[in-house]
């Protein structure tokens, strides 16, 4: 085993490519795009060779933090990083997808440079997040990336960016804080802010009460619950999922595309990270609740996805649901449902950012996301049309395609934890089938009548050349899930163990108030 | 009976004050305003001179005048704050001063004799010592706010300066004299023996709270912050940056330095009274600065909203709380360095402007500027990776520490509301549209080093804290020692881990 620090190289290196950038591309001409871009894709391939390297050097069977580094910083915090099961495909997925969003801006003009800039330092942070192995690190990514984010939808977006990039920025502020403050709480009790550490610690939960109100779970309820503001917001769980929409609008394609396939998943991998492990009493307690939210965000989007006339936002709603799957799953804490949200995460990570790439490339065209403006694009794109289906089909579950699996095993498991709640998600499966197909029956099929859509070109093959790993991954992953399950199995395992053999205390409780009824 | 040993421990301040005098008589004597330039050089370079003696090596603590004055490393670590940014304040007007015919000799030698005074409010181990250092500070501030003698704006700001300035002095007054009825004495540390039970005697409390009441003045924290809008935003620009750096940095070790040098043995009979300032103070600058269209203006309300936040740490009672609040301060006063030196650039067709949609598309005209002012901002705002995330971060978790979890969510709450004003002026500069003539930022050498030097402290700062933390513990146990507050051992409260 090496001992360099490819952790901190696949985080840092984007963020230095951004600096060169920075300050040392003069010119606002065309040339210097041209090398912005280059160094950017450069960048970005080279941290996906790293994150290989990375890869091919992980041990899946060992379920302790991997490829770790631990340096002192500063306030009693530790520069602490390191991969386990669960984090490292989403490592992987967002390397993977980065030169792709790069590849898909190549022909954008309009402040080139400080584009690439923005989306290398956002990479470094994302990669970070899912890396950083102490709180307040954690935090300090997680955070960041609102920086560049709410700079790219507020300089690149479209009309109402302003307004979208000041509701995406404080929406999600406002819901950190509070997983601050938890922090700062955990960091007192523990004397640590060693995530690793934290994993094996026991916070209390014995119920206090508060104005009269007993509050079941105790402290450990009360740091959930500010995890979950922050977790919540960022995934998002209805109802506080009203930002996503606006922010996907307006935000440029690529932004849209990291957005839904990468920086949505900082919520669920915040979830399997914190919440589940660290407070599974009180996770315990919330499964309840927060199934009911899945299910209703599941239904309640899918419909609301009906009645959208704008693409980009149809698909953010459908991103909203699909993402009740993943808490879902989450919450049922069995290993078919953690596994199944994992999968479904790096699965709508490729699906979805499919999704709005191709958006992105009749907007680039058209300068349009109304449904209405499209119609009968087979006749003069039949690739892009074949393409499009293929996503479709993927966004339905189809099996065979990568959201298939993701949606069976969250379901399963959570009809095992709960039947009605399952009965009630599963209807969001055949409702995503018809916004899903009925987008596409109105973008793609019919006759051509829309005199501007005339002269639309076929895909260039650039623009082929993207889709073409995002569709080998989604069949890869569709026929052959064990890809994902087997590196993220034992950890997905150790992890359950733990929160299995931290509950007895409530299990012995509740088979004591079910013996009699049960007559043993 | 005054010994050499007293004078070299106040070495630095008598250096200054001979400094200043002599500069003072070589502008009366040698062509006023002509020598402007040059004296304002050789203030910087004094002040710097200054914090590098007093800063350097690491000394015993000691004390002059039988304990009227303290020297010891929490004086050193705000004198040295305060020193640094008096410079850097100085030395990035110089432009500003000379292009808009400001240049007056008058004006560095009052900064010096106000930094003067701040460093005798730091050291101050007596009451009497407190009020002296305190009102050289005042006198010297009040004639540079009204420094402009043409606009009416500048005397409106000057008078109404001095007016509530001296109202606040004369409350602190009376706080001491009733401190000294009831004690017998005004040394703090003999007023600190005084009280010998765990609560104070209702002469004692009042006498408190008046001092608390005339250093809430001073810190513009809120109920007592209404002469701040006025009085950056009448002020001119240069004045203004002064005003929002180094006074700010002193009176809050005043605070500090008072309230644990007399009060230190009853910690609970005053953070309760700084808790609800501190709260009052973080919500009033975060809301009230919502409206601002003039970046002075918005500023202040900045500035109230960060003094309720370095509260915070006061308001814990602890020596962490201290330490943090130190760092709070340090950092507070390197982001306003920042900004001010920004604002002092910004001006349309030679004329300084100083609203807020000015900055239209700053962006554009000046990327790399632009880039520094959003580094600061995001940094005022809290946002992680930037040096202001850390120093919030300190602040919240010295509250969370003695159980104050109440105080941090309100101030996380705050931040959030606050986080809205900076966003806008990063909306003006990225976001705009074209409307007028963009205005331009022209930048003297000094201004261009303070405003991309603080930047860049902004994000290294984030790896190292350079060295702060360190000189900040130490500051803060050399003044709190063993009076601090023993906090219960958190691993007592929480059960044991499971291994």
């Amino acid at each position: 085993m090496t001992t360099y620090p490819l952790l901190s190289i696949i985080t840092f290196l984007p963020i230095v490519a951004a600096l060169i950038l920075a300050l040392f591309l003069r010119g606002e001409d065309e040339g210097a795009a041209r090398n912005a871009k280059w160094l950017a894709v450069v960048a970005t391939v080279a941290t996906f060779a790293v994150s290989c390297v990375v890869l091919a050097g992980f041990d899946p069977q060992n379920t302790a933090f991997q490829f770790v580094e631990d340096q002192p910083w500063i306030m009693g915090l530790r520069y602490k990083l390191g991969v386990d099961g669960i984090s490292i495909l989403f490592v992987m997925l967002t390397t993977f997808l980065m030169p792709l969003v790069i590849l898909s801006t190549w022909e954008m003009t309009d402040r080139a440079k400080d584009y690439m800039i923005a989306f290398l330092v956002l990479e470094g942070l994302m990669i970070g997040v899912f890396v950083a192995l102490d709180l307040v690190l954690f935090y300090l990514f997680f955070e960041a990336g609102l920086i560049p984010m709410f700079l790219i939808i507020g300089i690149w977006g479209g009309k109402d960016r302003i307004y979208a990039a000041f509701k995406f920025f404080l929406y999600t502020f406002l819901g950190s804080v509070f997983m601050l403050i938890a922090m700062i709480v955990m960091y007192r009790m523990a004397g640590t802010t060693d995530i690793p550490t934290l994993l094996g610690f026991d916070f209390p939960s014995d119920p206090f009460t508060i104005f009269g109100w007993s509050l079941a779970g105790g402290t450990q309820m009360l740091l959930f619950l500010a995890f979950f503001a922050s977790f919540a917001v960022k995934m998002p769980m209805w109802p506080v999922h009203t930002w996503l929409p606006d922010a996907h609008v307006q935000a440029p394609t690529a932004a849209s595309v990291l957005l839904a396939a990468v920086l949505l998943k900082m919520g669920g991998y915040g979830f399997l990270r914190f919440s589940l492990p660290m407070f599974p009493e009180a996770s315990a307690i919330a499964q309840g609740p927060i199934f009911w939210l899945s299910a209703i965000a599941i239904v309640y989007t899918s419909l609301v996805a009906l009645a959208q006339s704008d693409m980009k936002k149809l698909i953010a709603y459908s991103s909203v649901a699909h993402m009740g799957f993943v808490t879902l799953g989450t919450f049922a804490a069995s290993e078919q449902g953690v596994q199944g949200a994992i999968f479904q995460m790096l699965s709508h990570g490729f699906i979805s950012g499919a999704l709005f790439l191709l958006v992105g490339v009749i907007y680039d065209r058209m300068h349009t996301r109304e449904i209405d403006a499209y119609g009968g694009l087979v006749n003069r794109m039949p690739i892009y049309a074949l393409i499009f289906l293929f996503f479709t089909m993927a966004n339905v579950g189809l099996p065979g395609t990568s959201g298939f699996v993701g949606e069976f095993l969250t379901l399963m498991a959570a009809f095992r934890v709960n039947t009605w709640v399952a009965f009630v998600a599963t209807s969001g499966v055949i409702l995503s089938a018809a916004y899903a197909l009925w987008l596409y029956r109105r973008v793609t099929l019919g006759q051509l009548v829309r005199a501007g859509l005339r002269s639309i070109t076929e895909m260039t093959p650039r623009e082929r050349w993207i889709f073409v790993p995002l569709i080998a991954m989604t069949i890869l992953l569709g026929v052959y899930p064990r890809a994902v399950t087997d590196i993220t199995g034992p950890s997905v395992a150790a992890l359950l163990n733990d929160y299995h053999a931290s509950l007895p205390a409530a299990d012995a409780a509740t088979q004591v108030a079910a013996a009699p009824a049960d007559g043993h | 009976m005054m010994t050499s040993l007293d004078l070299y421990t106040l070495m630095p301040e008598v250096a200054l004050s001979i400094f200043a005098l002599v500069a003072l008589m070589f502008g009366a004597f040698f062509g006023k305003d002509r020598v402007a330039g040059p004296v304002l050089w050789l203030s910087v370079i004094a002040l710097l001179a200054a914090a590098v003696a007093i800063g350097w090596g690491v000394r015993a603590d000691s004390q002059a005048f039988f304990g009227m004055f303290i020297d010891d490393a929490f004086a050193r670590f705000a004198k040295v704050t305060i020193l640094l940014s008096a410079a850097a304040v100085l030395a990035m007007s110089a432009a500003y001063l000379t292009r808009h015919g400001l240049m007056r000799f008058e004006l560095p030698v009052l900064v010096v004799l106000a930094v003067i005074g701040m460093m005798v409010m730091v050291s101050a181990g007596d009451l009497l010592t407190l009020y002296m250092g305190l009102e050289l500070q005042s006198m010297a501030l009040y004639v540079v706010a009204a420094m402009r003698r043409e606009s009416a704006r500048s005397s409106e700001a000057g008078l109404k300066y001095f007016v509530l300035g001296s109202l606040s002095s004369g409350m602190l007054l009376y706080g001491a004299s009733l401190v000294y009825g009831y004690a017998g004495t005004t040394n703090l540390a003999a007023v600190m023996q005084a009280i010998t039970t765990d609560r104070l005697s209702v002469g004692l409390l009042f006498g408190l709270v008046f001092l608390l009441v005339g250093l809430a003045f001073k810190v513009s924290a809120v109920p007592f912050h209404m002469w701040t809008p006025d009085v950056y935003e009448g002020s001119p620009t240069p004045v203004t940056a002064f005003f929002a750096t180094a006074p700010k940095v002193a009176a809050m070790a005043m605070i500090a330095r008072l309230m644990w040098g007399a009060f230190g043995g009853v910690p609970g009979e005053w953070t309760q009274v700084i808790a609800v300032m501190a709260v009052l103070s973080m919500f009033l600058g975060s809301i009230a600065g919502i409206g601002q269209r003039d970046i002075k203006r918005l500023m202040a309300y900045s500035s109230i909203a960060h003094v309720g936040f370095a509260l915070i740490g006061l308001a814990a009672g602890t020596v962490f709380g201290v330490q943090s609040t130190l760092i709070y301060m340090a950092v507070y006063a390197v982001m306003n360095v920042g900004t001010f030196a920004f604002i002092l650039s910004m001006e349309r067709n030679g004329r300084p402007v100083t609203a807020i949609d000015d900055l239209n598309l700053l962006a554009r005209a000046e990327p790399l500027k632009a880039l520094a002012m959003t580094v600061l901002l995001f940094s005022l705002t809290g946002v992680p990776p930037m040096l202001g995330f850390f120093a919030k971060f300190g602040v919240l978790k010295a509250a969370v520490d003695v159980q104050m979890g109440w105080l941090s969510v309100l101030g996380v709450i705050a931040s959030v509301i606050g986080a809205y004003y900076y966003l806008r002026i990063v909306y003006y500069m990225y976001f705009g549209t074209q409307r007028d003539t963009p205005v331009e930022s022209r930048m003297g050498g000094a201004q261009w080093l303070a405003l991309m030097g603080s930047a860049a402290a902004m994000i290294i700062g984030a790896f190292t804290l350079f060295g702060t933390e360190a000189a900040a513990e130490r500051a803060a146990l050399s003044l709190v020692g063993e009076n601090s507050v023993v906090i219960p051992d958190p691993v007592a409260v929480a059960t044991a881990p499971v291994d």
